[in-house]
């Protein structure tokens, strides 16, 4: 006869998860349009039709992947009014950290004095911090965490090509996290999530590291950065009309109308990509919607999280509010849900 | 569903207004969408997506780049169609 596996670990009183707080980190370093045309064939113009975006922050050369997380961390650290000890799993959604092992997490981990928490990074890039907080929330009511600390943050200088002119204007740097902890109510939605893998080529890294190894290097003396690439209509395409019947999903799952909701948070992508998403979502204008993008720029998995705290410190939306993110990307890979705000 | 193309002028120059801004009446077979209509790429995947409805047709993402003028357009949408 087979053991009897038992759960002997205390009840807790609270069978939900909520976001108890949010703490981001913008680079200092202000980078204006005018400044990005000095390296590409542009106009000014031209960026703020196409993306929206006016200004962004890019890290300094010596600013880490880490170095911004942990900000982005400790400020949510003190915000939730918790200690770091309390933390049971630090989750780092990223595609940009230089490192294949260990983990980012770990470094975070032990920079903001808990060594001991489960720590791991996950690759689901612009999607990252959506997938992060739906596992934060599964982790935490099926007893597994406590408290969890989700980070999106990403150095996007140190992977693509800012010379070209298809993208050098459109990525940025920065960090957001969240503290997600246990509550009486039900503070995150169900998350609707998947992928496209047939459109894995829309967006990628343009060779594999292997390349990048020594001998190759010496044979193929063509070989360059392997940066990550974008084919903008494609990923245009996907992300309006495929993504806002997921939106759509997510808010019927929750059982909230888009009509109650106190803000839309989408991945910063694009301010197309939102526009287009917001008139095929038909979403109701009295909606605040994010738009960080302006003077943020594309951060990929901290765009949220970062958006995010801008919409709550500029008072747009207020705490406790009932807010619909949702996250899409390289993969191609998205995630949706529907949040009770910090 | 055959549609003629005339009948594809007309719902595409409709459809170019609508995105664009631009005057129907502006939407004329030779016109270039970049050149003479300033339909940018991401305008473009917006009227590629509305004629798709519209005709009840497919224009995949590789065929858009060949989409140059509107004549280029109406003859795909049109032997799509048949």
């Amino acid at each position: 006869m087979p053991a009897v596996i038992k759960d002997l670990r205390p009840e807790r009183d609270e069978k939900f998860a909520r976001i108890i707080s949010v703490g981001g980190y913008r680079p200092p370093r202000i980078v204006t349009n005018a400044e990005v045309c000095e390296r590409i064939d542009s106009t000014d113009e031209w960026i703020k039709e196409r993306s929206g975006i006016e200004t962004r922050r890019w890290a300094d050369p010596a600013e880490s992947v880490v170095d911004m997380a942990v900000k982005a961390a400790e400020k949510a650290l003190s915000n939730a009014k918790i200690t770091s000890e309390q933390i049971s799993a630090v989750i780092v959604a990223t595609i940009t950290y230089p490192y294949q092992t260990p983990s980012a997490a770990t470094d975070i981990a032990l920079r903001i004095g808990n060594p001991k928490a489960a720590a791991f990074d996950i690759s689901a890039a612009c999607a990252g911090f959506c997938y992060g907080v739906g596992l934060a929330n599964d982790l935490i009511r099926g007893g597994t965490a406590e408290y969890v600390l989700v980070i999106g943050v990403e150095k996007l200088t140190d992977f693509i090509d800012l010379n070209d002119r298809s993208i050098g204007f459109l990525f940025a740097d920065g960090a957001g996290a969240v503290i997600i902890g246990p509550s009486s109510t039900r503070g995150i939605g169900p998350t609707i999530w998947g992928s496209d893998a047939t459109a894995r080529e829309a967006i990628n890294q343009k060779s594999s590291w292997l390349a990048l190894k020594p001998g190759d290097i010496n044979e193929n003396p063509d070989l360059h950065w392997p940066e990550i690439q974008m084919q903008g209509q494609t990923v245009f395409r996907w992300a309006v009309w495929q993504m806002a019947p997921i939106a759509t999903k997510a808010l019927e799952a929750a059982g909230v109308a888009a009509a109650d909701l106190d803000a839309f948070i989408p991945h910063q992508a694009n301010a197309r990509i939102i526009d287009a998403m917001v008139k095929a979502l038909a979403l109701p204008s009295h909606v605040p919607v994010s738009k960080d993008i302006r003077n943020s720029g594309n951060t990929s998995a901290a765009s949220i999280p970062l958006a995010m705290e801008a919409m709550l410190e500029s008072g747009e939306v207020a705490s406790g509010g009932t807010a619909l993110l949702i996250g899409f990307g390289a993969g191609l890979v998205y995630a949706a849900q529907v949040v009770q705000l910090p | 569903m055959a549609h003629s193309a005339e009948e594809v002028l007309a719902g595409l120059a409709g459809i170019v207004e609508e995105v664009a801004g631009i005057p129907a009446s502006s939407v004329l077979m030779d016109k270039s969408f970049t050149d003479d209509l300033d339909v940018d790429s991401l305008s473009m995947v917006e009227v590629v997506v509305a004629a798709e409805e519209k005709f009840g047709v497919k224009i995949p993402d590789d065929e858009v780049k060949n989409l140059v003028t509107v004549g280029d357009a109406v003859n795909y949408i049109v032997k799509a169609g048949l």
